[in-house]
Order: C-alpha cells, then structure tokens, then sequence
C-alpha cells in the first residue's frame, strides 16, 4: 500500500505547492523555547510521521498548525497560501482536524454532544438535536466504532474516549489529519482499523501528520518520517532510509557513547524484593523481581504497560492487591510513602509538574521537603533554617543547578533545571534504594548527560537503583539488569550483555509479525 | 533577585519602575495609600493618631480571622464557617460566664476562665467537625464548611432564641474589649501576639513548610512524605481556633452573647486574603500581607464611616474591592510572565 507513495519521495514535490509548508515556525514560552525555526512540508496524500523524544518540540508543532496555539514567529502557508490560525475554530474552517493525546472531550456531555461541541447544528433557534443524533450515529458508523451516541463519556474506556476524538476530527470534510500517539490505549484490532481509515483519508489526499514512537508502526504507515530535536528540525527522511539506530542517533544528536558514563556495577546484597504482585486496578499483573545494592536495574516498556504502577505499588502508593514486597529485609508490602522514606526508598515521580515539585515555592523548600523532620533540617518544634539553607545550597551545587539560587520559584527555573530540583529531593536525607522513573523526559542533552552521571555516581557509591524508563538508548546503555513489561505483566529479564536492542524491543512493543 | 542585574538595559521610565514594585509587592500598597490619600481629602479627623488606634483596633477581629482564614487558603481549600464559630463562641462563652458568675458573683476569675473554655470548645470543635470532613472523608472545603455554617448558626440561634446573652462580669469586658495599656487597646496585644505566632508557625516550622507544600501540590506531598490528613485536619483546627479567639474578643468588646455577629466574616476574611496576595488556589501566601488586607479593609470601613457613606453601601464597596483585587492579581499574574522572557 505504501508502495506508490514512497515513489514519490525522491521527487521534490511536483509544481503544485504542498498541501502545508511550514516556514521557520517559531514557538516560546516563558523561559523556553519550545519551537525554533522549523520548516517542514505536507503533501496531500502521505503521512508524514514527527519523531523525536519528549520536549523534542513535535506537540508544540502540532498544536500550531491545529490553532491550538500561535506561533512566535514564522509562517504557515496552506495550500500555497500563506494562513493565520488564530484558533482551533479556524484551523478547523480549513479541513484541519486533530486528536491530540490529551482529550478534548467534556466527561458530564454525551458522545453526540461532544462530536458536535462548537459546531452545533441548529434547527431555527434551538439545537437541532435529532439531526446531530443522526448524523452522530453516521460518523461513528462510518468508522466503525461500536459507541452509543447517547453514551455519556464520562463512563466510556480510555480506548473509546480515543474513537470519539478520533471521530470529531472525522466529522466535517478534513484536509489534514493530525494524530498524536493514537494508538497509545487502542487494541490491535482497533489499530487495524484506524489504520484503514488513515489508509482511507490518504486516498482521499488528506495529509496525514503522525506522532508516534513505535517503529512498527512507522514502517506499516509511514511516508516519510522527520525527525525533531530540542525545538530543531533535524533530518527528513523516506520510510525506507530509516533504521534504527539512524533515528536514535538523529533523535538524540550524539554518538551513543557521549552520553551514557560507564559504569562499574558491584551488585551486592539484595535491597528489594518484588514477588508475584499485582495492583488493586489490574495495571501490573503477577510481576516478581529483585533489584540489588549497587546495580541499576532498567524497568523497560512502553507508557501505560504498568512498569511506573510497579515501583509506585512498592513505595505505597498503587494499591496492592496481591503479592509481596520486601524491602531491606522487611516486609513493607501497602506501606504508606512516609514509612518508605524512613527506611531508605526514595521514588521520584515522571511527571514533575503533577507530582513532584511545589512549583510555585522555592527550590530550597522543595529540596527539603521529604526530609523536614531529620535533624538536619528541624528541632523539636523549629525549623533550622540556616542549617537547612547551607544543606540544600550543597545539594544543588553537586547538582549544578543554575541558576545556583533556591530561593527563586521552582516554575522559574527551566526544564532541566527543575528536574535538577526534583533529583535534589532524594539527596536530601539516606537511601538505600533510588528509583528513578522516567529521570530525562522533558530535558536537554546537557542535562540528561549530567543525570546519567549523577545516577552512576549514586550506583558506585553502593546505593540500589530502579530505572522506570520508556526510552530505549537508556536502558541498554545504563543498565545491567533489565526487566521488560508489556500491557501489566513481566515478559523477560535480560542480565548485561543480553540487553540488547532487538531484544528488548522485541518485548516492548506486540510481537511483529515479520 | 536573581534577575537584578538585567534591569540596567532599557530605560528605567516610572512606568517601568511602578509596573517592577507592583509585580513585586502586589496591588495592595496601591489600594492603601490611593484610600488614604482619598479618606484624608474627604475628612479632617481621618489622619489623627487617635481614629489611627481606633482603626486598628477595629480591624484586630477581623485580622484575627483572617489569619485563620489564610491557613485554609493555603492548603487549598477555605472556610465559609468562620461567622459562625465567632456566633457560637460568643453565644457558648457568654452562657457559660455568665451562669458561673451568676451562681457565684466572687468569683470573678473562674467565670471568665471557664467561660473562655467553654467558648474556645464551642469554636474549636466546629474546626475539628470541618477538619474531619475535609481532611478524612475528602468532602470539599466548600460544602463541609458551609454546610458547618449553616449548623453552627441554627445552633448559636437555637440556645439563644435569638436574645443577646447578658449577665457577664463587667470585668470581663473592662479587660479584653475596653482595657487599655499604655494607651494601646487590650485587642491589639492579643493580635500582635498572635500574628508572631503565626509568622513563626508558617517560616519557622515543619507545620507551616507542610501547609504549603499541600496547597502547593498536594501529590508531591504525599510522595515527600507528608502526612496529608494530619495536616489538612490541623489547619482547620487552627482556622477555628483564630476566629475563635476573634470571638471571644468581640464577645468583651459588646459586653453580650450575640448570636448574629460575624454574618460578614467569611466575605471579609477572604478578601482580606486575597487582597493581600494568598493565592486561592493554594501554595502561597504571607502574614504580613494578609494583616495588611485585613487593616485595609478596616481602614477603608472606617473611613467611610467618616465620611458618611452610608452602611449597605460600604458592603457594596467591600466586594468591588475583592473582585478589584481578584483583578489585579491576575494583571500581575500577566506581567510576571511577560518579565520572564
């Protein structure tokens, strides 16, 4: 199928303008800047896949071109025509459709009222509500989608929360079709399906813009794939050029080895003990594994296939339904956080904004947050604010952080810095057992080299550590010991040089058929 | 601080320098100096040091309950039944003094002590009521405290009839609501005693640290190893306990039990919080700025009492006011973003 079009790729486009150039689209935001310069063309009738880590810029670009957001600076030009996108609404006016992976669909309202939110169709004053029942039901089946209109989404699956925004970017007559990790909560056959769709529209010259991190699924659909880097345009390339370890290196701009420190591991007793849990909401299902004092044990698989579910049910977090969890010696299975702290376990959370920092208070305040009540940091009843300030200003200069300045506001300091803050946190008091979920999405190259660094430092100096990771490069290079989860259960353990690519990959993603 | 250095390029107009002082300060110093300016125009008497004391010896109930009211913004949350608690330790107190003192008139000293008990118990265990609710069965802050409200009030109403309380020692009231030292009020030692308590509770102590980081991120906090509830729990303990004190104050300042006094306390205590910077959706907040809110609005009641405006219109002022401020913030909300780039 994607035959035809790869021809195309090597001729430079024809005489007809594309169907969506981007010139040297710009895009900040206070203290960051998230789209730099980045020119980019869509043709009618190919999918062209964004590929690039975390903060890599492919969100921010989506939003743009779907009004969601106005550019800093630079130009769109649709249909050869230059356009301003001042709001979804307009964008929208020119075919423009988009699912982004945060839904945009009001829980309280039903299927039909959402497909129909701020495109109500009116019959004389009043909402034409028979016509937008009917028309509702014409969409979805056109699609396929075994929904109700009359279903209210608050009580719909994830899965089908993702087929009705699928099917509000279906509604109206679309030029372009903006997907961003689709298929992250989809089964297979409903992949197959929307797949078919995308097969559909591109018949019908729709441009497809995909953002996905799944190299099955680049190859199955994909025409040409473009790859982004902190906000930058890196390469462009046919299907057919793009290997592995070309996007890796694309993605992430350096040679493997001027990233990721060797590492003396010295495993030594055993720290923590995980035997055949399972959580409370069925996320991890039966997963039993040991991690010991210093080693760095990777925790691979894709996002929402439990791995992050597992180290948060063994710090008290997830409930647990069944299973047990020993850690140094004790059996602390449905702990709560703080007794975890006490004996040495320290989690850090992904996604720092939701649940790691207090952004709107001081680096110092933060940093020493979990560990207010040792004696370092309090009294009986007072606060030792000196002795705090002197500890927290050490930690963050082994740290760098920059500006070297805890008293400003954690939201002021940039990506990386903040993630310097968070990983500041665990220094604060003893630990046994670090796990680090998810330690670089969001940061630069910099500062990713600068916390590899800090976890081999942590690793040699004797200490136990989980890395819960999504991103690939990093667990093999980082790790000596790696599990492999997919959709809650355990597949594989891999041990030194048995970590390798096609064999984690191999588990992370369903098995591919060729 | 940090970005000092870069203010030396563009040319530092007065625009430039009152726009830096109102990101940095707020919009509080503003309103108070235009109300003074403007008080001060409209009457003679409203700049002598006597009015001054009388202002602030006004605004030490408020103050008191706005205080409390700053611990439950902090966290998140608020409390809609600070009226009341300041309606139940009136009437409770009042009761309670005035059967002791009734039964036995010598004993001056054990009825005003056993009725402040009575009082502070009264205003307390509604705090505890709300705290349990918010902090153990996650009702939100909303209805638990208003639904408090509306308790603590049929309660106050209901042991009194709605007939003030008499019969309490004169003492009583000759200390705590007209005693004076040194030519400064009685209300305004207990005030200044407790906004240092407070300041030291919210700078100086785990308590304090963890009530921000709570209204901060609560899921940051759980993770650092906060005991949430605990600490959810105690501040609205502590809310009631500031309005209670508030209570018992103004209960010697009118000599009776009322029932219907602080009808206009949760309106005021917020705003006097949020004109003074604390953030309603939690995480910020400081003492100095919320006593300076709640002095303003005490200034601004007593100058327009000065100046003759009449009292429904004043409630009219109070909440332009509010929204004003709610305004404002996010004006400068604006501005420090835009100082970021």
């Amino acid at each position: 199928m994607t035959g035809s079009v790869a021809e195309r790729d090597g001729a430079p486009g024809g005489g007809a303008p594309p169907l969506l150039r981007l010139e040297k689209l710009s895009k900040h935001f206070p203290g960051v800047v998230a789209l730099d310069e980045v020119t980019l063309d869509l043709r009618a009738g190919e999918v062209h896949v964004l590929f690039g880590e975390n903060g890599a810029g492919k969100s921010t670009l989506i939003a743009l071109v779907a009004g969601a957001q106005r550019p800093t600076a630079g130009r769109i030009h649709f249909r050869g025509a230059a356009v301003e996108l001042g709001s979804v609404h307009d964008a929208r006016a020119l075919g423009i459709g988009a699912v982004f992976q945060e839904f945009s669909l009001v829980p309280q309202m039903t299927v039909e009222e959402n497909l129909f939110l701020g495109a109500e169709q009116m019959d004389g004053p009043f909402l034409g509500k028979r016509q937008m029942h009917a028309r509702a039901r014409e969409i979805l089946d056109r699609l396929g989608f075994p929904l109700k209109p009359t279903q209210r989404v608050a009580y719909l699956s994830r899965a089908e929360q993702q087929m009705v925004e699928i099917a509000k970017a279906f509604r109206s007559q679309l030029s372009i079709l903006i997907l961003d990790e689709p298929t992250a909560s989809l089964t297979e056959r409903e992949t197959e399906r929307l797949f078919s769709l995308i097969a559909q529209a591109k018949a019908q010259d729709v441009g497809v813009i995909y953002i996905t991190h799944r190299l099955s699924e680049i190859r199955r659909i994909g025409d040409r794939i473009t790859v982004l880097r902190d906000g930058r345009y890196v390469a462009t390339l046919g299907v057919a050029d793009a290997t592995e370890g070309r996007l890796v290196e694309l993605m992430t701009g350096r040679v493997i080895s001027q990233i990721f420190p060797t590492i003396a591991y010295r495993p030594a007793e055993t720290v923590l003990t995980v035997a055949g849990l399972t959580t409370a909401t069925g996320s991890v299902k039966n997963v039993s594994l040991t991690v010991r004092a210093g080693e760095i044990v990777g925790l691979a698989g894709l996002v929402g296939s439990g791995k992050s579910e597992v180290a948060r049910a063994c710090f008290g977090v997830e409930p647990v339904r069944s299973g047990r969890v020993t850690f140094a010696g004790a059996d602390t299975t449905g702990r709560a956080p703080r007794d975890m702290l006490a004996r040495g376990f320290f989690y850090l959370p992904a996604d720092r904004r939701e649940e790691g920092l207090v952004m709107l208070r001081g680096a110092r305040e933060n940093i020493a947050l979990p560990s207010l009540a040792l004696p370092a940091f309090s009294g009986r009843l007072f606060l030792r604010r000196r002795s705090e300030q002197g500890h927290t200003v050490e930690i963050a200069r082994r740290l760098n952080l920059q500006p070297l300045n805890v008293e400003r506001a954690v939201d002021q300091f940039s990506g990386g810095n903040q993630q310097k803050v968070l990983l500041a946190k665990a220094l604060s008091r003893e630990v046994k057992l670090f796990v680090f979920d998810e330690p670089t999405v969001g940061v630069d190259v910099g500062t990713r080299v600068a916390i590899y660094e800090f976890i081999r430092d942590l690793c040699q100096a004797g200490a136990a550590i989980l890395l819960v990771s999504s991103d690939l490069p990093e667990i093999l290079h980082l790790t000596n010991r790696a599990y492999v989860m997919y959709r809650g259960t355990l597949r594989t353990e891999l041990v030194g040089d048995d970590i390798t690519q096609d064999k984690v990959l191999s588990h992370f993603f369903e098995r591919q058929a060729a | 601080m940090a970005k000092d250095g870069s203010k030396a390029a563009p040319a530092r107009t007065a625009k430039a320098w009152l726009q830096r002082l109102f990101v940095r300060l707020g919009v509080l110093p503003f309103l108070l100096v235009v109300a003074v300016v403007v008080f001060a125009l409209l009457s003679d008497n409203f700049l002598t040091s006597r009015n001054l004391v009388n202002v602030a010896r006004q605004s030490t109930y408020l103050t008191m309950v706005a205080m409390g009211q700053m611990l439950a913004l902090i966290t998140g949350g608020f409390d809609l039944s600070v009226g009341t608690m300041l309606a139940l330790t009136s009437v409770v107190g009042a009761t309670a003094m005035a059967t002791t003192y009734a039964a036995a008139p010598d004993a001056v000293a054990l009825a005003v002590a056993l009725g402040v008990v009575a009082g502070l118990g009264a205003g307390v265990s509604i705090g505890v009521v709300n705290g349990v609710g918010v902090a153990v069965f996650n009702v939100s802050p909303f209805m638990m405290t208003l639904g408090m409200a509306s308790v603590g009030f049929g309660i106050a109403l209901y042991m009194t009839g709605g007939v003030p309380v008499y019969g309490m020692p004169p003492a009583f009231g000759a200390t705590f609501g007209f005693g004076q030292w040194l030519g400064i009020p009685a209300p305004i030692y207990v005030t200044v005693a407790l906004i240092a308590a407070m300041y030291v509770v919210l700078n100086w102590t785990r308590m304090g640290r963890y009530f921000y980081a709570i209204g901060g991120n609560v899921k940051a906090a759980s993770l650092s190893g906060i005991n949430v509830r605990l600490y959810l729990f105690l501040a609205y303990v502590l809310c009631s306990a500031m309005a209670t004190v508030s209570g018992l104050m103004l209960t010697a300042r009118l000599e009776t039990g009322e029932a219907n006094i602080g009808a206009a306390m949760p309106l005021e205590s917020i705003a006097a919080c949020v004109i003074g910077g604390v953030s309603l959706r939690g995480g910020v907040g400081r003492v100095g700025s919320v006593v300076l809110g709640a002095i303003f609005i005490g200034l601004i009641q007593n100058g327009m009492n000065l100046a003759r405006i009449e009292s429904y219109l004043q409630t009219v002022v109070i909440g332009v006011l509010l929204i004003v401020a709610v305004v404002a913030d996010q004006v400068r909300q604006r501005f420090i973003a835009s100082l970021q780039d």
